[in-house]
């Protein structure tokens, strides 16, 4: 069923075979045109012509989030600027993006790859794609708007026009697949029904959901609602975006293109691999990418692996949806915060006391973030607008702002629990 | 057909090939590009057991020929043609097939060596030509020509080409890697390194890129070709789609 045999149901011993070549040519490329790397292997006193196998992997060192931060903007590139067609950066906050290259071949690889995500969704050529994440420097939109276009799908760019217009678009274009975070799928689906539309009356078949954790409960709302199967996918955009990880039609994990990616699961604590079947953390090397190979990048997400053989006869490895985070990463209407940017700002703001919590809430279908700290003046409305507006432009990303008394606020012994989190499980 | 991993060569303490590992499926046509001593030809030179290898394993059709003497491999079914043809330059070309065939006469295929050598005269007519022709006095192309001859009458599953381009004339070349696509169609499985890449990435459905005795690249014969680095380095120009 719409497999491809020779990438995606490859035998076991064939597709380590692809990738050992693969991830020495990598190697052997990062070795000669990224300095970062050079060094890194020098420090860890890796001799990258010591790698014999691909259980070697483990003795690279890993890659850090704060490693593409260092090297920013162009440092972790593997070519020339003038062989990168395209930039894209990471999602998040100004001082936490990062910049992503592609050359022309990568651009092709990842339509192929989402392309691939997409047929394992259910997706084919007649379908009418609308894709409902922001088009900009998030790889999402363009990642996913590439892939409907290699499979030959009509595109509908709707990127994130109001609900109200993307329901009627939807409605009146006959949209069959829709392409966005869970959060905002949900969004669209209430949108419906205030606008008296019936699920039914929409031509909705598939749906793909990805770029935030999300849950079976939420899987089968969605599905109810939207008359739709809707599938899970994953991708960071640090290695490339979406394209990394699609779930097939049996929806019993996410098919990880293993023939592009390396994806091991590791104890975040000891950092040692874990055995297939438990949760750990993904740890990602490109295989492929040109202008920007990653060795062993920390996702700082939690999932499991597994390589026992799904229904649908593809061959590659399933990860699990992701479980969690192993740091205390938010992710808010689609961007990603950090607790500790916000208390950044807050010891910034003269007024405020270093004491605050952040509550997240679902209202009609949005994420809604209002942070609570502590003021020796509650009652200063021009001071509580004045941090709503810096955390605003710190964040990229509008929270509400409470000010509350001095001594109001739980304080807690050891690692203080500040993020109440009462949106929908997962 | 042909999985290669690891592969370490060195010529006294230098090194020719770092840790190579490539692998041809049945059936198609790989290539093997990168600039002059790059260790393409020590590659094939090892696979065919000419050049020891100091670690790694060659897999060919499943088993292991890593320190195996050529004549055993040639007669599992893995010929080499060698770069600069390697004729028998005072034998008749008749005389030259003959010899590599020798492997299945030892086996008592005599009969069969007949009718390769018909095969061979099949896709060379030329040499059918020239049977009685001493080898020497033949023209560049014809030699090449001769050379693959002669690895087929081995009856091969795999064929290893070494610059079968070399020093030839631009039609004789497109001629040459015609005959590589026959062959190959033919159900010949075929390893050709090239430094002609250009070509080599016409005839090959996929390749790989040899730097300095290590791969640096691999992937389909499209996307080399769209590589800006082997445009730069291998193709001489920077295409624009």
């Amino acid at each position: 069923m719409n497999v491809q045999a020779d990438r995606e149901a490859m035998d076991r011993k064939e597709l380590e075979q692809l990738q050992l070549e693969r991830l020495e040519a990598t190697l052997n490329r990062v070795q000669r045109s990224v300095p970062f790397y050079q060094r890194r292997f020098a420090e860890a006193g890796f001799d990258a012509e010591a790698l014999r196998s691909l259980a070697d992997l483990r003795r690279l060192p890993l890659t850090e989030k704060r490693d593409l931060r260092d090297n920013h903007p162009y440092g972790m590139f593997a070519v020339p600027l003038r062989d990168v067609v395209r930039v894209h950066a990471s999602s998040g906050t100004t001082g936490l993006a990062t910049a992503v290259g592609y050359t022309r071949n990568d651009l092709k690889t990842w339509s192929d790859l989402v392309a691939r995500v997409l047929v394992a969704g259910g997706v084919g050529k007649d379908d009418v794609v609308q894709v409902a994440f922001d088009y900009g420097l998030f790889t999402g939109a363009f990642g996913f708007h590439q892939g409907a276009e290699r499979l030959g799908a009509s595109v509908i760019p709707v990127s994130s026009a109001s609900a109200r217009r993307q329901v009627g678009i939807m409605k009146d274009y006959r949209s069959t697949a829709l392409v966005c975070t869970p959060s905002h799928a949900m969004t669209l689906a209430d949108a419906a029904l205030d606008a008296g539309i019936r699920p039914g009356a929409l031509s909705l078949r598939f749906g793909l959901f990805g770029a935030e954790p999300w849950s079976e409960s939420m899987r089968a709302e969605l599905q109810a609602k939207l008359k739709l199967v809707a599938t899970d996918n994953y991708g960071l955009s640090e290695v490339g975006g979406p394209g990394l990880a699609g779930e097939c039609l049996e929806r019993q994990g996410l098919h990880v293109a293993e023939d592009h990616f390396l994806v091991e699961v590791i104890d975040p604590e000891t950092l040692a691999p874990v055995p297939d079947g438990t949760v750990g953390e993904l740890v990602v090397t490109t295989l492929t990418r040109e202008a920007m190979p990653v060795i062993r990048f920390r996702t700082h997400d939690l999932a499991s692996l597994t390589r026992a053989p799904c229904a649908c006869g593809r061959t590659l490895a399933r990860m699990s949806r992701v479980k969690g985070r192993t740091d205390d990463l938010l992710i808010v209407k689609g961007a990603r915060v950090f607790p500790s940017e916000i208390e950044a700002v807050l010891l910034e703001v003269e007024g405020t006391e270093p004491h605050y919590e952040i509550v997240l809430e679902r209202r009609d279908g949005m994420d809604e973030a209002l942070v609570r700290v502590e003021a020796t003046h509650p009652g200063d409305e021009a001071l509580r607008a004045s941090v709503e507006r810096r955390l605003a432009s710190e964040l990229g990303v509008a929270v509400l702002v409470e000010l509350v008394p001095p001594r109001t606020l739980a304080r807690s012994v050891g690692k203080a629990r500040r993020v109440i989190d009462r949106r929908r499980p997962g | 057909m042909l999985r290669i991993r690891n592969l370490d060569v060195s010529y006294g303490p230098v090194a020719a090939l770092r840790r190579v590992s490539l692998h041809v499926n049945p059936g198609e046509i790989a290539t093997i590009i990168g600039a002059n001593g790059a260790g393409k030809s020590t590659l094939l030179r090892s696979i065919a057991g000419l050049a020891p290898a100091r670690g790694g394993e060659v897999l060919f059709r499943g088993s292991p020929v890593l320190g195996l003497r050529t004549e055993r491999i040639v007669a599992l079914g893995c010929s080499l043609v060698p770069e600069g043809r390697q004729v028998f330059a005072t034998l008749p070309v008749r005389e030259n097939l003959l010899i590599g065939g020798s492997v299945r006469v030892r086996r008592g295929l005599r009969r069969e060596v007949e009718g390769d050598l018909e095969m061979v005269y099949r896709l060379f007519p030329r040499l059918q030509e020239r049977e009685r022709q001493l080898a020497g006095t033949l023209s560049g192309g014809e030699q090449q020509m001769l050379a693959i001859g002669r690895a087929l009458m081995a009856r091969p599953a795999l064929v290893m080409l070494d610059e079968p381009s070399m020093g030839l004339a631009p039609l004789v070349v497109k001629d040459i890697l015609l005959t590589v696509e026959r062959i190959a169609a033919g159900g010949t499985t075929v390893l050709l390194v090239e430094q002609n890449a250009r070509s080599a990435l016409r005839v090959a459905r996929r390749g790989y890129v040899l730097e300095n005795g290590r791969v640096v690249l691999e992937g389909t014969s499209e996307e080399l070709l769209s590589n800006r680095d082997v445009q730069r380095a291998y193709l001489g120009s920077e295409v624009m789609p």
